[in-house]
């Protein structure tokens, strides 16, 4: 009982890193019915940016190796900016010409090329193996009636519980947030009644950008490693938390996050690590075909043409 | 003919083969980003029945395609109800499924990957791939082809006419799946070496990318933009050292002047998927440029002066 209520918090602190991602993508293709590739990347090169400041310190000898934290704030900002050059170059260029079946798919396409580019010319300059990220003690642990918790971890939690709640008021009540929405509803009557469109879809390409950056500096200081390729992983999970979730919903990709760790945790207890592969996919498979809707999604998106 | 040359005409046929799979998927209004998926199932077909059972190399070819092709379209009448968005997803998903099964079966290697016996020569593959782009030509210009382009324009419309949106889009799924899954078993005999690492997500990209970015509006994109990617990185043999060094200092790493690795040739890629995407999204070579070239003027006469 006890090692299942122990696997429990563990599913709970590995979800949350699922969670952030799987907002980021629900976000985009809730709000712009686009499905933004680029985010494992993002997280990805939040951390391997953190971790050649912390080793390195910056370009040109500027300086000397920097302290970790200030090295992972500058690699969400570099997340957040390739975020926006993504949008500079996926969804300013959606002009749908003949409307035909596979033209909804434009920014889709793109974003699978931003993920080549930025992806490859990490791995290009950082080299292809994982890296030692050198952050605080990760082991710090704090003992709950015999249930280890690590800090780092309730901390990274926590964090990420009050960004999204932040996420959610921000959508709802601010003047940003009901523009969105009003997007997500309808672009072209949004247009017309007054939102400009061109500058509030930026927006959403910061948030993504935030969220992932914060989730991959999250994750190094975590898990003490960062790799070039430890966005795919990520990033399929929280795609698969996501459609779990539905699409769209902010509190179904918490939901399907949650869902996807903790499915996860079981199939290590019960089958091994081997076949946490097949059990999340094979899920997302079964969930796409039977219940597409999702936990908390809405059937209309991912469908019109945009 | 040497044995370098030899490995890129093989490599060539292989992916040419492999992007006509996806091409009439993608010709029908289908995105599949699963492509690995049925290349490996094809690839492990062929690698099984020929380990096991000492089958001749033909009949694994064939077999390889086949239960690639079954698997195509046993899972396009349920995923078919899915569009858009949903169905990359899905395809997405089979394909990291089947890795996984891969991975986890100890018949067919596991992590350790498995060697294929019956070694094809590079002749092999390249008559393939010349029967398999000269089937898709044919295929184009058939009422089948016809129907395709209907469904990949206007879907609403083409049901209206008459025609079997769920027939045409199994069909064109599952021979497209039977391809991948061909292309699969020439690689599998090709290489004598097959592992589920192989097979991964960054494939299926691959494929989709020499497509879209070949055009799928006619037979000629996929051949083009196979042709291209296949060939670019001995093209970039000599540029690449130096651009390395570029991008090195810009990062902030430290230049160690070692040979670059293959993943220049995938940012070109993206870059040129995302500069595509942008100013051309139909692809490199459309049906217009076609026509033009080979001086097939299908516009009525007095046209051209009510344009003016």
């Amino acid at each position: 009982m006890m090692l299942f209520l122990q696997q429990l918090v563990n599913a709970l602190m590995l979800g949350s890193v699922y969670v952030t991602v799987a907002v980021a993508f629900t976000l985009t293709i809730g709000i712009l019915n686009f499905l933004n590739f680029t985010i494992p990347t993002l997280f990805m090169l939040a951390g391997m940016v953190g971790w050649a400041l912390s080793y390195w310190g910056l370009p040109f000898g500027l300086s000397g190796p920097l302290h970790w934290a200030l090295a992972l704030a500058i690699g969400i900002a570099a997340a957040i900016a390739v975020s926006l050059i993504v949008e500079r170059f996926t969804f300013r260029y959606l002009k749908t010409k003949y409307g035909d079946s596979t033209e909804h798919a434009i920014p889709l396409v793109s974003s699978l090329g931003f993920l080549l580019i930025v992806e490859n010319l990490v791995r290009i300059a950082y080299g292809t193996e994982a890296r030692r990220f050198p952050g605080p003690d990760a082991n710090m642990t704090l003992d709950v009636g015999g249930i280890l918790v690590r800090i780092p971890q309730l901390v990274s939690l926590l964090i990420t519980v009050l960004i999204v709640f932040a996420l959610v008021q921000m959508m709802k009540r601010s003047r940003i947030g009901r523009g969105l929405r009003a997007i997500a509803e309808n672009p072209d009557a949004a247009n017309i009644l007054g939102i400009d469109t061109k500058r509030i879809v930026p927006v959403v390409f910061m948030l993504t950008g935030l969220l992932c950056g914060l989730a991959g500096a999250l994750f190094a200081v975590n898990y003490g490693e960062v790799a070039p390729m430890m966005g795919e992983d990520i990033g399929s999970k929280a795609i698969a938390g996501m459609v779990i979730g539905g699409l769209g919903s902010i509190w179904g990709a918490v939901l399907g996050g949650l869902c996807v760790g903790l499915l996860e945790m079981m199939t290590v207890h019960f089958f091994g690590a081997d076949t946490v592969q097949i059990v999340v996919w094979g899920a997302l498979l079964v969930v796409l075909i039977l219940y597409p809707k999702g936990i908390l999604g809405h059937h209309s998106i991912g469908k019109g043409k945009l | 003919m040497s044995g370098y040359l030899a490995g890129i005409i093989a490599i060539l046929s292989i992916n040419v083969i492999f992007a006509y799979g996806i091409f009439l998927a993608v010709a029908s209004g289908q995105l599949n980003l699963g492509g690995a998926g049925f290349q490996a199932v094809g690839a492990y077909a062929a690698g099984w029945l020929s380990a096991n059972l000492g089958l001749p190399v033909a009949l694994t070819l064939l077999a390889g395609a086949v239960v690639a092709g079954l698997v195509g379209v046993a899972l396009a009448f349920p995923i078919l109800r899915t569009r858009g968005v949903y169905l990359v997803l899905a395809t997405f998903a089979f394909a990291e499924v089947v890795a996984g099964l891969i991975l986890n079966t100890d018949a067919l290697g596991g992590a350790m990957g498995m060697s294929v016996p019956g070694y094809v020569e590079w002749q092999v593959p390249m008559i393939g791939a010349v029967v398999v782009a000269l089937l898709v030509f044919y295929l184009m210009t058939t009422r089948f082809g016809l129907t395709m382009r209907a469904i990949h324009d206007d879907e609403d419309v083409s049901d209206l006419m008459g025609v079997s949106i769920r027939n045409v889009k199994v069909a064109a799924f599952g021979v497209g799946a039977a391809l991948a899954g061909l292309s699969g078993a020439f690689y599998a005999h090709n290489f004598g070496y097959i592992e589920a690492q192989g097979f991964n997500a960054m494939v299926s990209i691959y494929v989709l990318l020499y497509v879209l970015l070949g055009g799928t509006q006619t037979a000629w994109g996929p051949l083009v933009g196979a042709a291209f990617f296949t060939l670019l990185p001995e093209i970039l043999r000599e540029v690449l050292p130096a651009a390395k060094e570029v991008v090195v200092t810009l990062f902030g790493g430290v230049p160690d002047g070692s040979r670059p690795d293959e993943s220049w040739r995938f940012v070109i890629l993206g870059v040129l998927a995302v500069a595509f995407m942008a100013i051309r999204p139909e692809g490199l070579i459309t049906r217009t440029m076609v026509e033009r070239l080979s001086f097939r003027r299908r516009t009525a006469p007095g046209m051209k002066e009510a344009t003016e």
